[in-house]
């Protein structure tokens, strides 16, 4: 600690937040072990995992066949069984190949068996567009697995976020998705060396304001920042809330915004038509109707897959100009 | 049969099939009265596949089940009266009501639920066979699925996963003939499902599922070969569903033949065991009849507790969607 005050703060690129969190994971615990597509000899095609293999062996960095029914199998079938298993599901599209072993068996399982499992697996996976990845490789399907009782889903903004939430997920006896994302792996914030969870239902106030509430989540958090910088400018005082948790939802925080702002928008970079940001407007409707001036907008992706061209793919991803344009048109301004 | 049997273990294959078989025809029977809500599907005619590979199993060895589970249930420890408490949706049941009768599980028999989703079990068999492995423990999984699974990609997933690393794991496919209402001709060009295990590099074995000692003598080479660390096996049974694929006569489809019931009937493995035991001595009439009376004291009194017992109430209904509590 001391020493760390003596260097200044001690920043740390998302990538290298999430090897941290992962080896502090497998240092802790014994029974957990990565299990994934080149998550071994090639240490994740993000990177993430580099150097792993070499500090922990091929007995607890698994490197497995292309098989996500077999991967997400596995961690069900291990977790249930006394081990920990981390599942790393490269692309968050890849779920697709797997949902029956999510949605059926991982989220069931403990209900199904009445209370009789538990199931302390991770699920690391990578979402998000921006890389001309093109449909498959680029989805935020967060409200996917949100939908589902007995799942838990997170997403880190950031790099303290990500080693936090991994922890945190690691060291909880219930399936947790962390949903990363791809964009913001060379991001840096300060990250401490010791363990450290980001606690799981809790949002975070990133920048506290008194005319309007922004609920962004993941990356759309830094967009969020920039429009609220941009809105400054033109007098609107915005308080952004990191979401963070998707579920269990941490409607207490939104409430609390919204009850002091009385007017807000939702931003993620999912498909808009149904996706997380409709259930949080619900909930502030439901327990907030009073507190409320506007109507709460709603920023997301276009209902359209995500389009390869750069030229598309621009156009397609939310930002801070869609915020900023947003947010003058409920204010009026 | 084998000269290394014990008597007793005769006896108990032959108590454990029978138990099955008395409780699948009074679940049916139940079922049927309306008094057991939802779908049940029945396991008479395949009770050797059960209780031949159960006998090679303790509690810590794992298994999943099928929507055809409750012969694996039983042969594997469980018991009548949390098990009927289970079917009639009630909260003494294996899963508090919660499941029903395709999802009975009991973790500490090592029974990783039967499975609503036709090839659902083999890859969490699989993992646990993995944690048995990473866990250093002598731990088998045992994975029962039907022909018409050995369709599904995650049977495919999961065996090559268990071959590749060598995980004490054995695939029991019991082939009842049918997908569903889909003959095996008209679902899959094999014949033998076993033929598929040298795809994954694994050695395949088909055994006749009505004779419960050829079962028995087969699952006790893989599951020994699982445990020494020499990998899985693929064991296909080759067995008969009496009842159809939903309840006795379920919907009256016309998908196959009294004639050929019949003929597979003639077959039946508890009939021919029995013909065995008693050729041998092993067995008296009056021992035989015995078994069957116990077994319907064992519905007797599992149905009475069923009935006696109370529905889960509106505080059980959000109760185990997650793990609440300290978190290691």
């Amino acid at each position: 600690m001391s020493e760390a005050l003596k260097e200044g703060p001690r920043m740390l690129p998302y990538v290298s937040a999430i090897t941290e969190g992962v080896r502090q994971v497998l240092q802790e615990q014994d029974n957990a072990f990565v299990a994934g597509e080149d998550v071994g000899q090639a240490g994740s095609v993000f990177g993430y995992y580099q150097g792993l293999l070499a500090e922990f062996g091929d007995r607890r960095i698994v490197d497995t066949p292309i098989s996500e029914k077999g991967i997400i199998g596995l961690g069900v079938g291990a977790a249930a069984t006394g081990c920990r298993p981390i599942i790393d599901v490269m692309f968050m599209d890849f779920l697709g190949e797997c949902m029956d072993e999510v949605a059926n068996q991982m989220a069931k399982m403990r209900f199904m068996f009445g209370g009789g499992a538990t199931l302390p697996v991770t699920v690391l996976t990578m979402a998000g567009a921006g890389m001309n990845l093109a449909a498959q490789h680029s989805q935020s399907w967060e409200a996917f697995l949100a939908h589902l009782p007995g799942v838990k889903v997170l997403m880190p903004s950031n790099a303290y976020d990500a080693k936090g939430m991994i922890i945190a997920a690691a060291r909880d006896d219930n399936p947790v998705f962390v949903v990363m994302n791809k964009m913001s792996l060379a991001m840096q914030c300060e990250v401490p060396a010791e363990m450290y969870e980001v606690p799981l239902g809790k949002a975070a106030v990133v920048r506290e304001g008194t005319g309007f509430s922004i609920f962004a989540m993941g990356r759309m958090v830094h967009e969020a920042l920039a429009a609220a910088k941009t809105l400054e400018g033109l007098g609107v005082d915005c308080e952004v809330v990191d979401v963070r948790s998707i579920q269990p939802f941490d409607s207490e925080t939104a409430v609390a915004s919204i009850k002091k702002t009385h007017r807000a928008l939702v931003v993620h970079e999912a498909v808009r038509f149904g996706g997380f940001g409709g259930e949080i407007v619900a909930q502030l409707q439901e327990e907030a109707f009073d507190y409320l001036d506007a109507p709460i907008a709603r920023v997301g992706a276009p209902f359209s897959p995500v389009p390869y061209s750069p030229a598309l793919e621009k156009l397609y991803i939310p930002n801070a100009e869609r915020i900023v344009a947003e947010v003058k048109k409920v204010l009026g301004i | 049969m084998a000269k290394n049997i014990t008597n007793k273990t005769l006896i108990d294959l032959h108590a454990c099939m029978v138990r099955i078989r008395r409780f699948e025809e009074e679940a049916g029977k139940l079922m049927e009265d309306g008094k057991i809500p939802g779908a049940l599907h029945l396991y008479v005619g395949q009770e050797a596949v059960a209780a031949g590979v159960m006998a090679h199993l303790s509690n810590k060895d794992q298994i999943t089940s099928t929507h055809r589970g409750h012969g694996h249930v039983i042969a594997k420890g469980g018991q009548f009266s949390p098990m009927f408490a289970e079917l009639y949706g009630k909260s003494t049941g294996y899963c508090k009501g919660k499941g029903g009768s395709m999802h009975i599980s009991n973790m500490a028999l090592g029974i990783l639920g039967a499975n609503g989703i036709v090839g659902g079990g083999p890859p969490i068999a699989m993992g646990a066979a993995f944690s048995n492995k990473f866990r250093k423990t002598k731990q088998v999984a045992v994975t029962f699925f039907g022909d018409g699974a050995s369709n599904e990609g995650s049977f495919h997933e999961a065996a090559n996963m268990a071959a590749l690393y060598q995980l004490p794991c054995v695939f029991v496919c019991e082939n009842n003939g049918f997908g569903e209402y889909t003959r095996q001709t008209n679902h899959q060009a094999v014949t033998d499902v076993a033929d598929r295990a040298a795809g994954y590099g694994m050695p395949g074995v088909v055994v006749d599922g009505m004779d419960v000692m050829a079962v028995y003598e087969a699952a006790e080479a893989a599951i020994k070969r699982a445990r020494a660390g020499d990998g899985p096996t693929l064991l296909e049974c080759k067995t008969y569903r009496y009842y159809d694929h939903v309840g006795v006569r379920g919907m009256g489809l016309t998908y196959r033949t009294d004639e050929e019931v019949d003929a597979w009937k003639q077959r039946d493995a508890i009939n021919s065991f029995e013909a065995v035991l008693l050729k041998q001595g092993v067995l008296t009439a009056k021992k035989i009849e015995n078994v069957y009376a116990r077994a319907d004291e064992e519905i007797k009194e599992g149905v009475a507790f069923a009935e006696s017992s109370p529905f889960p109430t509106e505080e059980d209904l959000l109760e185990d969607v997650y793990f609440v509590g300290a978190t290691s």
